[in-house]
């Protein structure tokens, strides 16, 4: 049960997001009869999932909010401001429960029950004036009060003809039904057709039947549960047995609310009268996707590494054989089977990396919300344009990149758009907008975040960072320097503090966390016209652009982004204070020479630097050069931890597979640096703040 | 070598009780792991070395897309190093560390055979003395008048997997000494 379990609050999660984004946009227009309908589905589903798995709580509070929704549906009330704050809250409190539950932690009851009694208050002071009835559905909380007064079941049964072909008898379900109680039937002969247009195997009939019985609804569907989609059903329950049958329907729809409870017929425009359940749940399969585990997929992946790797092994093979026995019309053949299957890999390959990229929308979708619930807090008005959602990024990229964006456009709102009066003043139209945008650019994904707020005061910001001593008081900087600033440490231009943002941490944090994932965030800004955050991101984490280096006999892969250059190291660039202290002597500037043989204890046999290169890497900031003997190819590398089945090693962040087979390490350079700073002190990563793998 | 060379006893009769546990030879001695952990046996094949590390880790291989640690037991056990041989296997074991699961290959002089053992015959070790840190021996188990010490695999591996980086000048002294 509790892999089921997950799943229902995985998709609850997800049915929320959708009642969010819903409820959001109910808030800027007319009420969109789909759209109502796509978050009663919703809330539909879960309420079902939850009164199965038990979780009462979950199931009436949302209970309550689908009943709101459906009369939404039907037009029987008016979306409202305060209805849509309120389900909005109610959507807030439902996640609130459901990750309580799921993490086994206490559900915070009191807010539930505020929240729950406001939606009541909701319902029923406006189902009098809306005077008319919902229509009710298979409700679970609600069977118990349909039970006490029902007397029996008015069943219509209409089978389609090609229901008897299906192996399904009509007699044989009559039979069963007898078992429960008084059964009495009527047939309807009015489908039929003259004995020559006969088709023995169709069905022409359909049936009224009465059944008096105590048994419930669920009872009398799971009889017609293998024709269900073969017939037309309805399951009617007679509340007083002087009530006939043709009245019944009729009359309970055009009842009093009271009545609503009793009414279980979904007679909805469709004559189907499938319980309601099974009617969200085939609108809920609308997207044709499943869900797949991240480690099968992961698996999948390293599988079809290997099948490359022997595909180039075998097209190696291939083409020695080629070479060796010109002519020989069976290996021609086997030369253009083996080139077939070098493209199908490739395909393979890439279509098998594909699974694991999902279009940046699940983080955008976050935003109207935010903005929704900021603006108002914050007293502005302010429109959130969102373009590019499809634009595709690798799933571990997207999830890390959900808290930096929060950050940016919480920034952008608080500090970037000006109050309505303040723009009305500037001349700019009153409600300001956030543009948040996505495309690929070469092998990287951009987002921008685009505001026509106020833009950055370069005054402001020169004369903070002179006050925090992070520039000298005459230093000229240019625009773009100036810029850069506001995502030093501790600098925050904001003159109060709110709670939205404005304590200086976090900028720099953003930058941090996209530096962390291989990005880069830049700001350009204009004053009085806005500010434009672009940050650049790598489309996976899984792949790297490599530079493949020889130390010896071992080859090591150094991450393309942070090569400077690299280059023949002159003698008479070099000085050494002393043996474990060596400086080049590039352009003015005095960068440490890191050698990796002795970072790394390996027997070289080279000394003299001019036999090597030098690599010139940035990292942390700061400057090295990398003393390799070699330098080999470039190529995309996939990046493979050490740390799954050993553990972290200073100096090397990863660790691929080449295309012979062999393994060979990635290079982490900010760690190298570090290593060759404190040779002695072997647990660096300690320091690092990163002991999880030390037991 | 001959040892390696022993068939395989294939009518071994399986009682509910009993515990396979496949055996392998070390200087001499017959060591067992419970076969259900053992995830296969391939011949040795080079290694990528990973740098600063202790002297028993040889290195990483790459077993179909992962990256798997080797280590020598040998060295592990402070035993005299020997010339990889023809017989020399790597056994890929998967091992437990609270709820974490490694897959770690271990470098031995040969595999031997497989036994029955119930559970109940495996006697607790007495202290070796030295060769072997008791810690690691779950029991000695006596099979055809001969002598397995069955491994704690999963504190052995855990433990040799875990150790401490060492430092990067010990480590010179280590490598000029071999």
């Amino acid at each position: 049960m509790s892999q089921f379990l997950e799943t229902f609050y995985e998709e609850s999660f997800e049915g929320l997001d959708i009642m969010e984004s819903g409820l959001l946009e109910l808030n800027t227009g007319a009420a969109d009869p789909e759209l109502i309908n796509s978050i009663f589905r919703a809330a539909h589903s879960i309420k079902g999932g939850s009164a199965t798995f038990g979780l009462d709580e979950v199931a009436l509070f949302t209970h309550v909010l689908e009943t709101l929704l459906d009369e939404l549906r039907d037009g029987r009330r008016e979306v409202s401001q305060q209805g849509v704050d309120l389900m909005l809250q109610s959507v807030d409190c439902l996640k609130e429960m459901l990750t309580a539950l799921r993490e086994g932690s206490e559900v915070d009851k009191e807010r539930a029950e505020i929240v729950h009694r406001q939606l009541e208050d909701l319902l029923h002071n406006d189902s009098s004036a809306g005077g008319s009835v919902s229509k009710g559905l298979a409700e679970v909380a609600k069977v118990e009060e349909e039970q006490a007064s029902i007397s029996g079941w008015e069943i219509r049964f209409h089978p389609h003809p090609h229901m008897l072909k299906t192996g399904n008898d009509p007699v044989r379900m009559f039979r069963e039904l007898a078992l429960l109680g008084e059964l009495t039937t009527t047939v309807d002969i009015e489908g039929l057709v003259p004995l020559s247009d006969m088709d023995p195997e169709e069905s022409y009939l359909s049936w009224e039947l009465e059944l008096k019985t105590e048994a419930s609804r669920e009872q009398i569907e799971e009889i017609f549960e293998w024709v269900e989609d073969d017939c037309d059903l309805e399951v009617i329950a007679i509340e007083e047995p002087a009530l006939k049958s043709q009245t019944v329907a009729g009359s309970i729809l055009e009842g009093s609310t009271k009545n609503e409870s009793k009414v279980a017929a979904a007679t909805d425009e469709s004559s189907t009268a499938k319980p309601a359940t099974r009617v969200a749940s085939s609108s809920g399969a609308e997207s044709s996707s499943i869900r797949v585990n991240t480690t099968k997929i992961d698996a999948l992946i390293n599988m079809v590494g290997e099948l490359v790797i022997t595909q180039s092994m075998l097209g190696q093979l291939g083409d020695n054989l080629a070479e060796e026995s010109m002519g020989n019309v069976n290996i021609e053949r086997l030369v253009d089977g083996l080139s077939e299957l070098e493209r199908n890999t490739r395909e393979l390959q890439e279509s098998v990396m594909r699974i694991r990229m999902l279009p940046i929308s699940f983080t955008f979708n976050r935003f109207p919300r935010l903005v929704h619930d900021l603006s108002q807090k914050m007293d502005k008005k302010i429109e959130l344009k969102m373009s590019g959602e499809q634009t595709e990024l690798d799933k571990g990229v997207l999830e890390k990149i959900g808290d930096p964006l929060v950050h940016l456009v919480r920034n952008s709102l608080d500090h970037g758009i000006e109050s309505p009066e303040k723009r009305i003043e500037c001349g700019k139209p009153e409600t300001g907008t956030v543009h948040l945008n996505a495309f690929h650019q070469g092998g990287n994904i951009v987002i921008e975040i685009i505001d026509d707020g106020a833009g950055l005061n370069k005054e402001k910001i020169k004369q903070k960072a002179i006050e925090r001593g992070l520039i000298g008081a005459n230093d000229v900087l240019s625009d773009e320097k100036i810029h850069d600033l506001i995502l030093e440490p501790g600098f925050s231009t904001a003159d109060t503090v709110s709670d939205i943002s404005g304590r200086g941490v976090g900028m720099d944090v953003v930058k941090r966390n996209i530096t962390d994932l291989g990005g880069s965030v830049d700001v350009t800004s204009e004053e009085g016209e806005g500010s434009t955050f672009t940050i650049r991101l790598p489309l996976t984490l899984a792949i790297l652009d490599g530079q493949l280096v020889r130390v010896g006999d071992e080859v090591y892969i150094v991450p393309l982004v942070s090569i400077i250059e690299s280059l023949q190291a002159k003698k008479e660039m070099t000085s050494s204070v002393n043996v474990k202290a060596e400086f080049y002597k590039l352009r003015e500037e005095y960068i440490p020479i890191i050698r990796v043989s002795d970072v790394f204890s390996i027997n070289t046999g080279v000394n003299e630097l001019s036999e090597g290169l030098l690599v010139i890497v940035e990292g942390d900031g700061q400057k090295a050069g990398l003393f390799v003997d070699d330098l080999l190819g470039q190529q995309q590398v996939v990046i493979k931890s050490l740390e799954s089945n050993y553990q972290r090693v200073t100096g090397v962040s990863g660790a691929t597979i080449l295309g012979d087979g062999t393994v060979a390490l990635i290079l982490d350079v900010p760690g190298l640096v570090r290593l060759h700073k404190n040779p002695q002190q072997p647990d660096i990563r300690l320091v690092n703040g990163d002991c999880k793998d030390v037991a | 070598m001959e040892m390696a060379a022993q068939q395989l006893d294939t009518s071994i009769e399986i009682n509910a009780d009993d515990n396979q546990y496949l055996t392998f030879i070390l200087s001499d001695e017959e060591y067992g792991v419970d076969i259900l952990r053992v995830q296969e046996i391939k011949g040795w094949d080079s290694v990528t070395s990973i740098p600063n590390t202790p002297r028993h880790i040889k290195g990483v291989i790459n077993l179909r897309g992962i990256i798997v640690p080797i280590v020598d037991l040998r060295e592990q056990f402070k035993m005299d190093t020997m010339e990889y041989g023809p017989t020399t296997v790597v056994i890929v074991l998967k091992v437990f560390d609270d709820n974490k699961e490694r897959i770690v290959g271990v470098v031995v002089d040969a595999v031997s055979d497989v036994y029955n053992v119930t559970d109940g015959s495996i006697k607790p070790a007495p202290d070796f003395g030295g060769a072997i840190d008791v810690d690691f021996v779950k029991g000695l188990a006596t099979v055809d008048e001969k002598m397995v010490i069955v491994l704690d695999i999963d504190h052995l591996i855990n433990t040799a997997v875990l150790e401490e980086m060492v430092g990067v000048s010990e480590v010179s002294e280590n490598s000029t000494a071999s």
